[in-house]
């Protein structure tokens, strides 16, 4: 009984850890943060790290990472990073309302603060929490809270800060608001970083969020994102992931739409060791639109695995999910694509996709759509599919001159262009391409592989 | 220009070409006749430099060089062109950027240096015009949703814009109407050129009425059985392949 006695080890430990730690959680931070912690560890405990018996899981094997010894920032330290050698990370430069986060922690950027329309907030969770509770009580772990997944449990109780932005109602952002996470550490590293996003009726905002490993050590990020999307609103969220071989992330994203809103959101996982996605779109509103996509690259020993939950929960709505994946040499992926179709959410359209490219023989793709309607009257719809690059498309390219590495990279270009091209924000589109075009070529993740071999 | 002798290759263990020899030389035209099996495409695809098959024996000269070393891009820039029996749909490949890739891997092979945007779309321009095509075909992706007509159109085109030393139409009339059939055969006689070479695969003697060859040869069981001036074709026309078999068994 090894393994039971193993799981509770790396449960227990991190179950001491938050013990012994109580009052420094607690310091500095809201009640609203505080009051949630002790259940949600309690949660953590019961359930524990889930193992691949876990149907949720079964195909991401997240208990190694957790075997781990890891540091964790319990308190904000002041280890600033210069700003202008962060864009040599292959972040996107955009002209955006700019904020940085270190560890989880929020720092300011550019002053975002002094353009950003009257009545915008956006700051740390933590400050504003204590400052303007009246902003995120009716807001924070509503969704998260629902959840049963461990991770969002362990994060709930450890959470200290992270990025809060308010947009109200009838306010439009017409700049990108640009968030960048950074993990940077001497030491193995565990972050845990929580954020809250409330845009209020009638308002409009774009987010591009850039995580970024900096420093070539062990990291175990779990990261949760809750975004609240009033009636008539529109919010866009762009994620471009790129973290080197030693990292395992766990990123939850919980969206809520009221009626007649608008979401639309992209995942670009460029590079990582194990990324966990949970993305969920509850529609609480008829007549709301939600276009989730996603597309990765993966290599090596890498791993992905895109869990998503698209609750139509009310009459009326539209989702749409294209995900893609490359995954080369011996690298896995997952999807998970999940539709549940509420008994009384008539005239609902719900479809999905899934397509991967398998470059090597020895790369993995599980895909698993699921379907669960409840309701008569309704149009659903998916499709995956798992192939290798089209061999007569590359003779074609070759047969006009075009060499075989090249011919290779535009094939592999034109399969990611479909979620690419699903960008709202043009410049964002741009410096994405450039980006696939890089990672093709092997230019991103370099740096830091070294300590793979 | 192009010297073939007693080619043998197979595909999946199966003998396609059973010795081919063919002499092709500049300003020249040829049309390889055969029924439907006899191995026509595989020659057109071997010459391609298509992996799918095995070179059992034989040698393949074009321009000097020993033709079965060179990978298909080589061929291509060193001058070799063959028009697809069935080009392949590219989604998200656009036709603009596809194309001008191919015209800058050709300069840079002769050292000349890329053409800039203006340039190449002039050329673009200049040649859709000499073929007088609509403009519509550049602004999707490589052949998708294209009909049978316009992907024919299409191969011409690039060939236009490539200026081969030897054109291989793979079956170009196939799926064709009268009308594209004619814009097809007048683009492959404009860009003919007492310079250049042009190899014409096709079943049928349809295309033969536009374009007229200089040799005709018959291709029947993996070897080429009969060859003959522009009359063969319409021998062949007029007598079927069966003449050709029941000739050939006896």
């Amino acid at each position: 009984m090894s393994i039971i006695s193993e799981k509770i080890s790396q449960v227990d430990q991190l179950v001491s850890l938050f013990e012994q730690n109580r009052e420094v959680l607690a310091r500095g931070s809201s009640p609203i943060l505080n009051r949630m912690r002790e259940v949600s560890i309690k949660r953590f405990a019961q359930t524990g790290i889930p193992d691949l018996k876990n149907e949720d899981y079964k195909y991401s094997r997240l208990k190694p990472a957790f075997e781990n010894s890891y540091r964790q920032e319990l308190v904000r330290e002041s280890g600033l990073i210069n700003l202008n050698e962060i864009f040599k990370n292959n972040i996107p430069e955009l002209d955006a309302h700019l904020v940085f986060l270190v560890n989880g922690w929020f720092y300011s950027g550019n002053n975002p603060g002094a353009e950003l329309p009257k009545g915008v907030v956006l700051g740390s969770l933590e400050q504003i929490a204590n400052e303007q509770p009246d902003l995120i009580q009716n807001y924070l772990n509503r969704q998260a809270g629902l959840s049963n997944d461990p991770f969002v449990a362990l994060n709930t109780a450890f959470a200290k800060d992270g990025f809060f932005l308010f947009v109200p109602k009838g306010v439009v952002i017409e700049k990108p608001v640009q968030i960048i996470n950074l993990l940077s550490s001497n030491e193995n590293l565990m972050a845990t970083q929580r954020n809250l996003i409330v845009a209020e009726a009638a308002s409009l905002v774009k987010l591009v969020v850039c995580d970024q490993t900096l420093t070539p050590v062990s990291y175990l990020f779990n990261s949760v994102t809750e975004v609240f999307i009033g009636q008539d609103a529109m919010v866009d969220v762009y994620s471009i992931q790129n973290y080197h071989n030693q990292s395992t992330v766990i990123n939850s994203a919980f969206y809520r739409q009221q009626r007649n809103s608008v979401l639309n959101t992209g995942t670009f996982s460029l590079h990582g060791g194990l990324i966990r996605n949970n993305l969920k779109v509850t529609f609480s509103g008829d007549h709301s639109e939600a276009n989730v996509n996603g597309l990765s690259f993966t290599d090596k020993k890498q791993h992905i695995d895109n869990f998503i939950i698209i609750e139509h929960a009310s009459p009326n709505c539209l989702s749409n999910q294209i995900y893609k994946n490359i995954l080369d040499d011996e690298s896995t992926g997952a999807f998970s694509g999940r539709i549940h179709v509420a008994r009384d959410a008539q005239q609902t359209n719900a479809f999905q996709r899934n397509n991967n490219v398998l470059l090597s023989d020895k790369a993995k793709m599980q895909t698993k759509p699921q379907l669960i309607i409840d309701a008569d009257d309704v149009k659903c719809s998916h499709g995956a599919t798992v192939g290798q690059i089209d061999e007569d498309a590359l003779f074609f390219l070759r047969a006009r001159g075009i060499g075989e590495k090249d011919a290779r990279m535009m094939l592999m270009n034109a399969f990611a262009h479909e979620v690419v091209q699903k960008i709202t924000i043009e410049p964002l589109r741009d410096r994405i391409d450039e980006l696939i075009e890089k990672r093709l070529n092997g230019e991103i993740g370099r740096s830091h592989d070294c300590k793979d071999k | 220009m192009l010297s073939i002798k007693n080619l043998r290759a197979s595909v999946e263990g199966k003998e396609i070409l059973k010795g081919i020899n063919l002499e092709v030389k500049t300003g020249e035209v040829h049309a390889i006749m055969g029924p439907n099996g006899s191995g026509k495409s595989t020659l057109a695809n071997i010459l391609a430099g298509k992996s799918d098959y095995e070179i059992l024996e034989g040698e393949v000269t074009f321009l000097g060089q020993d033709l079965l070393e060179l990978s298909p891009e080589v061929r291509s820039r060193s001058g070799l062109f063959l028009s697809f029996q069935y080009p392949v749909e590219i989604p998200g490949v656009p036709m603009i950027s596809f194309l001008k890739a191919s015209v800058n891997e050709h300069r840079k092979f002769k050292g000349l240096a890329p053409l800039t945007a203006g340039e190449f779309l002039k050329l673009m321009r200049a040649k859709k015009d000499m073929l007088h095509l609509d403009t519509e075909l550049t602004n999707r992706s490589v052949n998708e949703g294209f009909s049978g007509g316009e992907k024919k159109k299409n191969e011409i085109f690039q060939m236009a814009m490539l200026e081969p030393k030897l054109a291989i139409l793979d079956e170009t009339d196939s799926g064709l109407d009268i009308d594209a059939l004619r814009i097809v055969a007048e683009g492959v006689n404009a860009l003919k050129t007492p310079e250049n070479a042009t190899i014409i695969v096709t079943h049928y003697q349809r295309l033969l009425d536009y374009i007229i060859p200089d040799f005709v040869h018959v291709l029947h069981n993996g070897r080429i059985v009969k060859t003959g001036g522009k009359e063969l074709a319409f021998e062949l026309e007029e007598k079927g392949y069966d003449w050709i078999k029941n000739g050939n068994d006896q």
